[in-house]
């Protein structure tokens, strides 16, 4: 087995083992740990497909974005009903039930996708063709380009409406209390 | 390093062998400049409150950090009842990975980096981020509320000046074109008005914008109110000792110098000395252009790093409101300013005019710093007996 297949098989087992420790954890914030990595196991992957920039972008969504703000959110309410989870039967039940289904379909489908053996990787094209391909920059090649740049402000005005509506809902309720 | 390997293992056994080589280059250069670092904090510190600091271990005290240190492994490893002893236990590992994983792409010279990663700049940025996440469950798992207090002082601070962090990084990249580290340093070469420091006033001030905010996520002074003693006690790490408490000091200091290593990548010329007009390794050869690479981005990141120390021990630690108000009101639009700066000014700036400006730049700043420095070699100013000497004496 090659250097490549080795490594992968760490971390594809560190990835599947720990995201089986999310779901079995008592504690969020242990859960919240096996989820760390869960994704570093991720841009791991990434980084062996010498996917560098979507490894890093990962990482930083992810792992310093995201979980940070998991773990900030139950360090503050910490000690409430919900810092240890307790499941019934019948509710691991179904989880597994659909899991497994959801597995199933999965293994399936790649399996028809069938053994796809990309070309070996020469020089992984850098950031800049990526941001030129984003702004629709044609291709000195194929002379194509398509535009993302629209539906990409499109997404980011929704995102921040959004946003500025969360802030504004959570101000109304903090006024009204001193009414009360 | 991997062709010398690959002439006498089989490939893979080589790869590995490389790695492990750079991974045990960098673990001995963090600690070793984190024992050296901690003996300069205490001997700067010392100077500029009129002490004398660490004296009687070895010459000038040097020995002083490695006598901790033997005391540090010594101690018993301890982990107070109220704490959940698996996180307690691993956080400290998990602030040390990500400082080390920021040295994967930090180059010491032409070509000598662990791997040069062609986001080298994104990559130090996501992994030092997230050595926040040690921080936060060493502060949540002691158990203690001087520990989630800091734990929590952190989360917040650090997650905020991620953000004009990153925009200040984004301000010389605009020029660069890349964010290959090796190849911003190579961009760089010749004299120090080369430095995209002096490139336009934009990136003048992205650098010192950035510096600062490069001192707040490390929770370096001024910012340290994540172990504010003076109110939490030691904030996250105050249930911590022994080993495990050296090693969230080893992942400070290991960031500090990489934080400061990138902004010399970014802004000061990487491993360039700002006299010589070619490349050392190309001039010199590499037996000789190597560890004068490495040697300039070390003094440089040195540099940096006694910086931080000299506003650690100048300035009053800020309250926790002041801090945040600093990023959100002041730091994000600042940065926010520059970046758009920078583009008009790549964009619309003539040559000439840019030239010009570099020049001023450069001439001033280097001009400043000579007299700051030659004003040190001035004889003392001697009082009459019972009076201060200089502005006090009037």
């Amino acid at each position: 087995m090659s250097l490549n297949g080795v490594l992968f098989l760490i971390v594809a087992t560190t990835v599947a083992a720990s995201a089986v420790g999310v779901v079995t954890s008592k504690s969020i914030v242990r859960s919240a740990v096996w989820l760390l990595l869960t994704l570093i196991g991720i841009s791991f992957v990434y980084f062996l497909l010498g996917a560098e920039f979507l490894g890093a972008a990962h990482l930083i969504v992810y792992v310093g974005g995201t979980l940070v703000l998991v773990v900030f959110g139950v360090m503050l309410t910490a000690g409430g009903p919900f810092t240890t989870l307790a499941n019934r039967r019948w509710e691991w039940a179904v989880g597994v039930a659909i899991a497994t289904l959801l597995f199933g379909i999965l293994v399936a489908a790649s399996l028809q996708l069938g053994a796809n053996t990309p070309s070996p990787i020469g020089d992984m094209p850098g950031t800049g063709a990526l941001g030129l391909a984003f702004l629709g920059v044609p291709d000195p090649a194929s002379k194509v380009g398509t535009s993302y740049l629209l539906p990409f402000e499109i997404v980011s005005v929704h995102l921040l409406v959004v946003l500025i509506g969360a802030a504004y809902l959570a101000r109304a309720k903090k006024r009204a209390k001193p009414n009360d | 390093m991997l062709s010398l390997f690959t002439q006498y293992l089989p490939e893979p056994l080589a790869i590995v062998l490389t790695a492990l080589v750079c991974a045990g280059l960098v673990v001995s250069f963090m600690g070793v400049s984190a024992l050296m670092f901690i003996w300069a904090e205490r001997k700067i510190s010392a100077r500029m409150q009129d002490r004398l600091g660490p004296t009687r271990t070895g010459k000038f005290g040097l020995l002083q950090s490695l006598a901790d240190g033997i005391k540090l492994i010594t101690k018993e490893d301890f982990a107070p009842d109220g704490a959940d002893r698996v996180l307690f236990r691993a956080a400290p590992y998990l602030a040390f990975c990500a400082a080390f994983a920021g040295f994967i792409a930090l180059p010491f010279g032409s070509g000598v980096a662990v791997q040069s990663l062609s986001i080298g700049a994104f990559f130090m940025l996501a992994v030092l981020s997230s050595e926040v996440f040690g921080v936060m469950l060493a502060g949540y798992a002691s158990g203690s509320k001087w520990a989630l207090f800091g734990g929590m002082r952190e989360a917040a601070q650090v997650v905020s000046y991620e953000v004009p962090r990153s925009i200040c990084v984004l301000v010389p990249i605009c020029i660069a074109g890349t964010l290959n580290l090796t190849t911003i340093g190579q961009q760089q070469i010749g004299g120090f008005w080369n430095w995209y420091v002096f490139h336009d006033p934009f990136t003048f001030v992205a650098f010192l914008i950035f510096f600062i905010v490069a001192t707040a996520s490390c929770k370096r002074a001024p910012f340290d109110l994540a172990e504010a003693e003076s109110e939490l006690v030691a904030g996250f790490h105050t249930e911590y000792s022994g080993i495990r408490w050296s090693y969230f000091f080893m992942a400070e200091y290991g960031s500090m110098f990489a934080m400061s290593g990138l902004a010399a990548m970014l802004f000061l010329g990487g491993w360039h000395t700002g006299v010589l007009p070619y490349e050392p390794t190309e001039a010199f050869g590499s037996w000789l252009g190597v560890p004068l690479n490495a040697c300039v981005v070390i003094g440089k990141g040195t540099l940096l790093v006694i910086v931080m120390m000299w506003m650690r021990w100048s300035l009053p630690r800020l309250r926790i409101d002041q801090v945040m108000m600093t990023c959100l009101k002041y730091f994000l639009p600042i940065s926010c300013v520059l970046l758009l700066g920078v583009c008009v000014w790549q964009l619309y700036v003539p040559k000439a005019v840019g030239d010009g400006v570099k020049w001023v730049l450069a001439g001033g700043t280097i001009t400043s710093f000579l007299g700051v420095t030659i004003s040190l070699f001035r004889p003392h100013q001697h009082a009459p007996a019972g009076q201060l000497p200089g502005v006090w004496g009037k």
